[in-house]
């Protein structure tokens, strides 16, 4: 038998009030495995007050070559920023 | 979009892939894993990222050899915890080069055949207790200062493991430095055994900045892609320039007889490095190549069965849920 163990990324929450962010990834052959091997890799100086596991494969990214028609669009907008509105110096509190 | 702009893009059009990647890393720009890359950058990357990982890996190796008899238990759980440690610096670096399009498997198949290297240093033996405050002091010293500059590279996974490996480092090297310490505060036996540690170490830290400048055949283009941000000899220079103080703290004499406060420049001039010697280490005829090899291969042919049983565990676990669910 030779099947390799599934890559899983890993995400970790610092504290409570924070997301969970990624911080790498690594071999398991479980979810269960993921947890407590992500618990040694990346929490061994109290880095961390909750993990998740994802197996790679399950995760879908967006490819950069289409970066122009996915996030270009967002730039000509500059009217949803409250700077585009002009308003005098003395309205306060907005 | 304003006119500029538009002027930039139209401008960017007529570049080749290569070019525009070329600026984006001039830029600081950082490359992330799904972005086109030339192929001799990901090579280049898979290669330099692997060799780093496969050190942390073998490094373990000369330092296992003493946790079961580190003389107190202070001792015993720091150096348990740093050998630790490379095994996780080990696995954040395995896990940023297999983001290369290259796999595990194939990683260690190059490191088990002898097809990829690791660092030379660790073919060296630890023969008293005395080599665990050298390697700590000396080697990961060395290894900290190839490693800070590489926080700032240019491929986005390799830079963020190196943040995290340089933030766990400098307990190694304040720990090493620590037990020469102790050492050298002991009995005049104690004394003896850190210098002996220190002259069998010392020449070897220095070869592990890699080879000089002239002869270093990856230097050039690595700058320019900024997987190396200083040459291997001034990496060097600053290691000795700020390792000599130290030894002077500890009462220790550098074996070097050539090395000299040099005022004008203000650095300490070095004598020759043995280079013949670091060769024969690289191609295999050190001290240890052997030996540390074996240690590998032997361990990981040795897991075999418990990575397959953990696999078909995990395989039993997930049809058990499946047919439940079916039942349900």
């Amino acid at each position: 038998m030779n099947k390799n163990w599934p890559l899983w990324e890993i995400f970790v929450r610092s504290k409570n009030g924070l997301e969970h962010r990624h911080f790498g990834s690594l071999h398991a052959a479980d979810a269960e495995m993921a947890l407590e091997n992500a618990r040694d890799v990346y929490t061994r100086r109290s880095e961390g007050v909750s993990i998740w596991v994802v197996e790679s494969k399950h995760i879908t990214a967006s490819n950069p070559e289409h970066n122009g028609e996915l996030f270009e669009p967002a730039q000509d907008k500059i009217y949803r920023h409250p700077t585009f509105y002009d308003l005098p110096d003395d309205v306060k509190h907005m | 979009m304003s006119e500029a702009q538009q002027n930039t893009n139209g401008a960017e059009r007529s570049l080749s892939l290569e070019e525009i990647f070329e600026q984006r890393i001039a830029n600081d720009e950082k490359i992330e894993p799904k972005d086109w890359m030339p192929e001799k950058y990901r090579k280049t990357h898979i290669r330099q990222i692997s060799q780093h990982a496969h050190s942390e890996i073998v490094g373990m190796l000369p330092e296992g050899n003493w946790i079961t008899r580190a003389p107190s238990l202070r001792r015993k759980v720091a150096l348990l915890a740093k050998v630790q440690d490379e095994a996780g610096h080990g696995l954040y670096l395995y896990s940023a080069c297999e983001t290369l399009g290259i796999s595990r498997e194939e990683l260690y198949e190059q490191l088990h055949s002898g097809k990829a290297k690791y660092s030379s240093i660790f073919n060296y033996p630890t023969i008293t207790w005395a080599d665990m405050g050298a390697i700590g002091w000396l080697v990961d010293g060395a290894a900290i200062i190839n490693q800070v500059p590489l926080c700032n590279t240019s491929y986005g996974p390799y830079a963020r493991a190196m943040i995290r490996v340089c933030k766990e480092e400098s307990f190694h090297q304040r720990q090493g430095f620590e037990i020469m310490m102790t050492l050298c505060n002991g009995t005049e036996v104690q004394k003896q055994m850190a210098q002996d540690a220190l002259n069998r170490w010392w020449w070897p830290a220095l070869m592990m900045l890699g080879p000089t400048d002239d002869v270093s055949v990856h230097t050039e283009q690595s700058m320019k892609w900024k997987l190396k941000r200083k040459t291997n000899d001034e990496l060097r220079q600053q290691f000795i320039d700020q390792t000599v103080p130290q030894a002077d703290i500890l009462g220790l004499t550098v074996p070097d007889p050539d090395l000299k406060w040099n005022e004008e420049t203000g650095h300490y001039d070095f004598g020759e490095i043995d280079w013949d010697e670091f060769w024969q280490v690289v191609k295999g005829h050190g001290p240890c190549n052997k030996e540390r090899m074996n240690a590998r291969v032997g361990a990981w042919e040795r897991g075999t069965w418990v990575r397959d049983a953990a696999m078909a565990y995990a395989e039993k676990q997930q049809n058990k849920k499946e047919n439940q669910a079916k039942a349900v």
